[in-house]
Protein backbone atom coordinates (compact mmCIF):
# COMPACT_ATOMS: atom_id res chain seq x y z
CA UNK A 1 0.00 0.00 0.00
CA UNK A 2 1.49 3.86 -1.25
CA UNK A 3 0.75 6.48 0.54
CA UNK A 4 -1.42 7.74 -2.15
CA UNK A 5 -3.46 4.45 -1.49
CA UNK A 6 -4.23 5.01 1.49
CA UNK A 7 -5.35 8.67 0.85
CA UNK A 8 -8.16 7.05 -1.53
CA UNK A 9 -9.52 5.60 1.29
CA UNK A 10 -9.55 8.69 3.19
CA UNK A 11 -11.18 10.76 0.12
CA UNK A 12 -13.99 8.47 0.01
CA UNK A 13 -14.67 8.40 3.74
CA UNK A 14 -14.84 11.72 4.29
CA UNK A 15 -17.17 11.94 0.69
CA UNK A 16 -19.32 9.57 2.41
CA UNK A 17 -19.96 10.91 5.46
CA UNK A 18 -20.47 14.20 3.59
CA UNK A 19 -23.03 12.68 0.80
CA UNK A 20 -25.05 10.73 3.26
CA UNK A 21 -25.39 13.46 6.24
CA UNK A 22 -24.61 16.61 5.05
CA UNK A 23 -22.09 16.81 7.80
CA UNK A 24 -18.13 16.79 7.86
CA UNK A 25 -16.20 13.98 9.43
CA UNK A 26 -12.35 13.83 10.79
CA UNK A 27 -9.99 11.59 9.60
CA UNK A 28 -6.99 10.94 12.22
CA UNK A 29 -3.11 10.34 11.30
CA UNK A 30 -3.23 6.72 9.99
CA UNK A 31 -1.46 4.51 11.79
CA UNK A 32 -0.16 0.72 11.14
CA UNK A 33 -0.98 -2.55 13.12
CA UNK A 34 1.25 -5.53 11.82
CA UNK A 35 -1.20 -8.35 14.03
CA UNK A 36 -3.90 -7.87 15.75
CA UNK A 37 -7.78 -6.29 14.80
CA UNK A 38 -9.41 -3.79 16.94
CA UNK A 39 -13.03 -4.37 16.69
CA UNK A 40 -16.10 -2.19 18.07
CA UNK A 41 -19.75 -3.11 18.44
CA UNK A 42 -20.41 -3.52 14.73
CA UNK A 43 -17.96 -4.68 11.80
CA UNK A 44 -18.59 -5.05 8.16
CA UNK A 45 -15.67 -6.37 6.44
CA UNK A 46 -15.33 -6.85 2.53
CA UNK A 47 -12.49 -9.09 1.08
CA UNK A 48 -10.56 -7.68 -1.72
CA UNK A 49 -9.65 -10.28 -4.77
CA UNK A 50 -7.55 -9.59 -8.09
CA UNK A 51 -5.33 -6.59 -8.41
CA UNK A 52 -5.02 -6.18 -5.13
CA UNK A 53 -5.75 -8.92 -2.22
CA UNK A 54 -6.72 -8.42 1.47
CA UNK A 55 -9.32 -7.21 2.89
CA UNK A 56 -10.97 -3.88 4.62
CA UNK A 57 -13.21 -3.69 7.61
CA UNK A 58 -15.02 -0.60 8.82
CA UNK A 59 -15.81 -0.57 12.11
CA UNK A 60 -17.72 1.68 14.63
CA UNK A 61 -20.23 2.28 17.65
CA UNK A 62 -23.54 1.08 17.52
CA UNK A 63 -24.81 4.64 18.56
CA UNK A 64 -23.15 5.72 15.34
CA UNK A 65 -24.64 3.04 13.18
CA UNK A 66 -27.88 4.12 14.48
CA UNK A 67 -27.48 7.63 13.49
CA UNK A 68 -26.42 7.21 10.48
CA UNK A 69 -29.36 4.42 9.80
CA UNK A 70 -32.11 6.73 11.23
CA UNK A 71 -30.40 9.74 8.75
CA UNK A 72 -31.03 7.60 6.10
CA UNK A 73 -34.69 6.11 6.85
CA UNK A 74 -36.07 9.22 8.69
CA UNK A 75 -36.70 6.90 11.84
CA UNK A 76 -35.38 8.20 15.18
CA UNK A 77 -35.71 4.23 15.80
CA UNK A 78 -34.65 2.03 13.17
CA UNK A 79 -34.13 -1.52 15.39
CA UNK A 80 -31.36 -3.69 15.76
CA UNK A 81 -31.13 -5.41 12.69
CA UNK A 82 -30.84 -2.32 10.31
CA UNK A 83 -28.13 -0.90 12.62
CA UNK A 84 -26.43 -4.29 12.47
CA UNK A 85 -26.60 -4.24 8.35
CA UNK A 86 -25.20 -0.57 8.12
CA UNK A 87 -22.25 -1.65 8.85
CA UNK A 88 -21.86 -3.84 6.02
CA UNK A 89 -23.30 -1.34 3.74
CA UNK A 90 -20.80 1.28 4.57
CA UNK A 91 -18.22 -0.95 4.10
CA UNK A 92 -19.48 -1.86 1.08
CA UNK A 93 -19.79 1.74 -0.68
CA UNK A 94 -16.51 2.77 0.54
CA UNK A 95 -15.20 -0.62 -1.12
CA UNK A 96 -16.94 -0.29 -4.16
CA UNK A 97 -16.45 3.56 -4.15
CA UNK A 98 -12.54 3.33 -4.40
CA UNK A 99 -12.74 1.10 -7.67
CA UNK A 100 -12.58 5.15 -9.21
CA UNK A 101 -9.16 5.16 -8.22
CA UNK A 102 -7.91 1.14 -7.90
CA UNK A 103 -10.37 0.25 -11.23
CA UNK A 104 -12.69 -2.58 -12.37
CA UNK A 105 -10.24 -5.13 -11.18
CA UNK A 106 -10.02 -4.61 -7.80
CA UNK A 107 -13.13 -7.23 -7.29
CA UNK A 108 -15.04 -6.91 -3.79
CA UNK A 109 -16.83 -9.11 -1.88
CA UNK A 110 -20.24 -9.08 -0.16
CA UNK A 111 -19.94 -8.00 3.18
CA UNK A 112 -19.10 -10.05 6.49
CA UNK A 113 -20.68 -8.52 9.52
CA UNK A 114 -18.98 -9.26 12.89
CA UNK A 115 -20.79 -8.30 16.09
CA UNK A 116 -18.19 -7.49 19.06
CA UNK A 117 -15.19 -8.96 18.88
CA UNK A 118 -15.87 -12.76 18.43
CA UNK A 119 -13.53 -15.49 19.59
CA UNK A 120 -14.02 -17.73 16.61
CA UNK A 121 -13.65 -15.15 13.64
CA UNK A 122 -10.07 -14.78 12.14
CA UNK A 123 -10.14 -11.94 10.41
CA UNK A 124 -7.16 -12.73 7.60
CA UNK A 125 -5.69 -9.64 5.91
CA UNK A 126 -2.31 -8.42 4.52
CA UNK A 127 -0.01 -6.67 6.92
CA UNK A 128 0.44 -4.07 7.15
CA UNK A 129 -3.07 -3.08 8.22
CA UNK A 130 -3.18 0.82 7.62
CA UNK A 131 -6.04 1.84 10.29
CA UNK A 132 -7.61 4.97 9.31
CA UNK A 133 -9.24 7.03 12.43
CA UNK A 134 -12.93 9.06 11.55
CA UNK A 135 -14.82 11.14 13.70
CA UNK A 136 -18.19 11.86 12.95
CA UNK A 137 -20.31 13.74 15.12
CA UNK A 138 -18.95 12.53 18.65
CA UNK A 139 -18.70 9.18 17.51
CA UNK A 140 -15.37 7.43 16.87
CA UNK A 141 -14.69 4.78 14.12
CA UNK A 142 -12.05 2.72 12.25
CA UNK A 143 -11.63 1.88 8.92
CA UNK A 144 -8.66 -0.69 7.92
CA UNK A 145 -7.00 -1.45 5.31
CA UNK A 146 -4.92 -4.05 4.59
CA UNK A 147 -3.91 -5.18 0.89
CA UNK A 148 -1.01 -5.95 -0.88
CA UNK B 1 -47.30 0.42 -10.87
CA UNK B 2 -45.26 -2.36 -9.35
CA UNK B 3 -41.55 -2.11 -8.48
CA UNK B 4 -38.70 -5.00 -7.19
CA UNK B 5 -35.78 -3.61 -5.08
CA UNK B 6 -32.98 -5.96 -5.25
CA UNK B 7 -30.03 -5.55 -2.69
CA UNK B 8 -28.66 -7.36 -0.20
CA UNK B 9 -28.73 -4.90 1.90
CA UNK B 10 -31.84 -4.62 4.40
CA UNK B 11 -30.93 -0.96 5.18
CA UNK B 12 -30.34 -0.19 1.34
CA UNK B 13 -33.93 -1.71 0.38
CA UNK B 14 -35.55 0.13 2.91
CA UNK B 15 -34.47 3.21 1.94
CA UNK B 16 -34.93 2.79 -1.39
CA UNK B 17 -38.70 1.59 -0.65
CA UNK B 18 -39.29 4.16 1.65
CA UNK B 19 -38.06 7.03 -1.14
CA UNK B 20 -40.35 5.34 -3.64
CA UNK B 21 -43.40 5.50 -1.45
CA UNK B 22 -43.11 8.91 -1.31
CA UNK B 23 -43.17 9.24 -4.82
CA UNK B 24 -46.31 7.25 -4.88
CA UNK B 25 -45.60 3.82 -5.69
CA UNK B 26 -47.47 1.09 -3.95
CA UNK B 27 -46.79 -2.00 -4.58
CA UNK B 28 -43.23 -2.67 -3.57
CA UNK B 29 -41.34 -6.34 -3.53
CA UNK B 30 -38.16 -6.75 -2.45
CA UNK B 31 -35.28 -9.28 -2.81
CA UNK B 32 -32.07 -9.82 -1.60
CA UNK B 33 -30.26 -11.73 -4.01
CA UNK B 34 -30.30 -12.17 -8.32
CA UNK B 35 -31.83 -15.55 -8.20
CA UNK B 36 -35.00 -14.60 -5.97
CA UNK B 37 -35.08 -11.72 -7.71
CA UNK B 38 -35.63 -13.25 -11.44
CA UNK B 39 -38.11 -15.64 -9.70
CA UNK B 40 -40.31 -12.74 -8.58
CA UNK B 41 -39.44 -10.79 -11.83
CA UNK B 42 -41.02 -13.98 -13.90
CA UNK B 43 -44.22 -13.98 -11.56
CA UNK B 44 -45.05 -10.64 -10.58
CA UNK B 45 -44.01 -8.79 -14.07
CA UNK B 46 -42.95 -5.60 -12.24
CA UNK B 47 -42.74 -2.01 -14.21
CA UNK B 48 -39.35 -0.89 -12.81
CA UNK B 49 -36.16 -2.78 -10.88
CA UNK B 50 -33.41 -1.16 -8.98
CA UNK B 51 -30.81 -3.50 -8.66
CA UNK B 52 -27.36 -3.74 -6.60
CA UNK B 53 -24.23 -5.36 -8.58
CA UNK B 54 -22.54 -7.14 -5.55
CA UNK B 55 -24.88 -9.55 -4.29
CA UNK B 56 -24.68 -13.44 -3.38
CA UNK B 57 -26.00 -16.03 -5.38
CA UNK B 58 -26.24 -14.15 -8.38
CA UNK B 59 -24.58 -10.80 -9.15
CA UNK B 60 -26.77 -7.97 -10.49
CA UNK B 61 -25.26 -8.17 -13.62
CA UNK B 62 -25.58 -11.58 -14.57
CA UNK B 63 -29.07 -10.92 -13.16
CA UNK B 64 -30.07 -7.91 -15.44
CA UNK B 65 -28.77 -10.30 -18.53
CA UNK B 66 -31.18 -12.56 -17.52
CA UNK B 67 -34.01 -9.80 -16.92
CA UNK B 68 -33.02 -8.79 -20.41
CA UNK B 69 -33.81 -12.32 -21.94
CA UNK B 70 -37.48 -12.65 -19.94
CA UNK B 71 -38.45 -8.72 -21.28
CA UNK B 72 -35.72 -7.04 -23.40
CA UNK B 73 -38.13 -3.94 -22.53
CA UNK B 74 -37.53 -4.15 -18.91
CA UNK B 75 -37.14 -1.17 -17.02
CA UNK B 76 -33.71 -1.49 -14.53
CA UNK B 77 -31.82 0.94 -12.92
CA UNK B 78 -28.95 -0.29 -11.54
CA UNK B 79 -27.68 0.94 -7.97
CA UNK B 80 -24.12 0.26 -6.66
CA UNK B 81 -21.24 1.39 -5.01
CA UNK B 82 -19.03 0.66 -7.81
CA UNK B 83 -17.34 3.70 -8.67
CA UNK B 84 -15.42 2.76 -12.10
CA UNK B 85 -16.23 4.12 -15.94
CA UNK B 86 -16.03 -0.03 -16.80
CA UNK B 87 -19.07 -0.71 -14.67
CA UNK B 88 -21.42 1.42 -15.24
CA UNK B 89 -20.86 1.30 -19.19
CA UNK B 90 -21.05 -2.58 -18.64
CA UNK B 91 -24.73 -1.89 -16.82
CA UNK B 92 -25.87 0.42 -19.65
CA UNK B 93 -24.65 -2.14 -22.68
CA UNK B 94 -26.67 -5.09 -20.84
CA UNK B 95 -29.60 -3.02 -20.96
CA UNK B 96 -29.91 -0.78 -17.50
CA UNK B 97 -32.15 1.95 -18.21
CA UNK B 98 -30.37 4.22 -15.37
CA UNK B 99 -27.34 3.82 -12.90
CA UNK B 100 -26.76 5.50 -9.69
CA UNK B 101 -24.15 5.22 -7.61
CA UNK B 102 -24.07 4.83 -3.79
CA UNK B 103 -24.63 6.53 -1.77
CA UNK B 104 -27.27 8.07 -2.68
CA UNK B 105 -29.00 11.56 -1.88
CA UNK B 106 -33.07 11.32 -1.31
CA UNK B 107 -33.26 13.37 -4.39
CA UNK B 108 -31.06 11.28 -7.08
CA UNK B 109 -33.11 8.72 -6.22
CA UNK B 110 -36.82 10.09 -7.06
CA UNK B 111 -35.49 11.98 -9.99
CA UNK B 112 -33.66 8.81 -11.18
CA UNK B 113 -36.97 6.67 -10.78
CA UNK B 114 -38.59 9.49 -12.31
CA UNK B 115 -36.69 9.62 -15.02
CA UNK B 116 -36.79 6.16 -15.68
CA UNK B 117 -40.88 5.85 -15.77
CA UNK B 118 -41.09 8.78 -17.92
CA UNK B 119 -43.85 10.05 -15.39
CA UNK B 120 -46.06 6.87 -15.49
CA UNK B 121 -45.81 6.76 -11.80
Amino acid sequence: MTEQEVKYFIDVVVNYFRDISGEPSEMGIPFVKEKETMLLDYTGLIGISGAKKGAIYLTASKEMLGEITSILLGDDDPGEELIVDMAGEIANTIAGNVRENFGASFMISVPIILKGCPDDVIIRMVPPIFIIPIKWRKHSAFLAVGLE
Amino acid sequence: MKMLIVDDSFVIRKTIEKYAAELGIKNILTASNGKDALRIFESESPSLVTLDITMPEMDGIECLEQIMKIDAHARVIIITALKDNATGLLALKKGAAGFLLKPFTPEQIRDEIAEVTGGMI
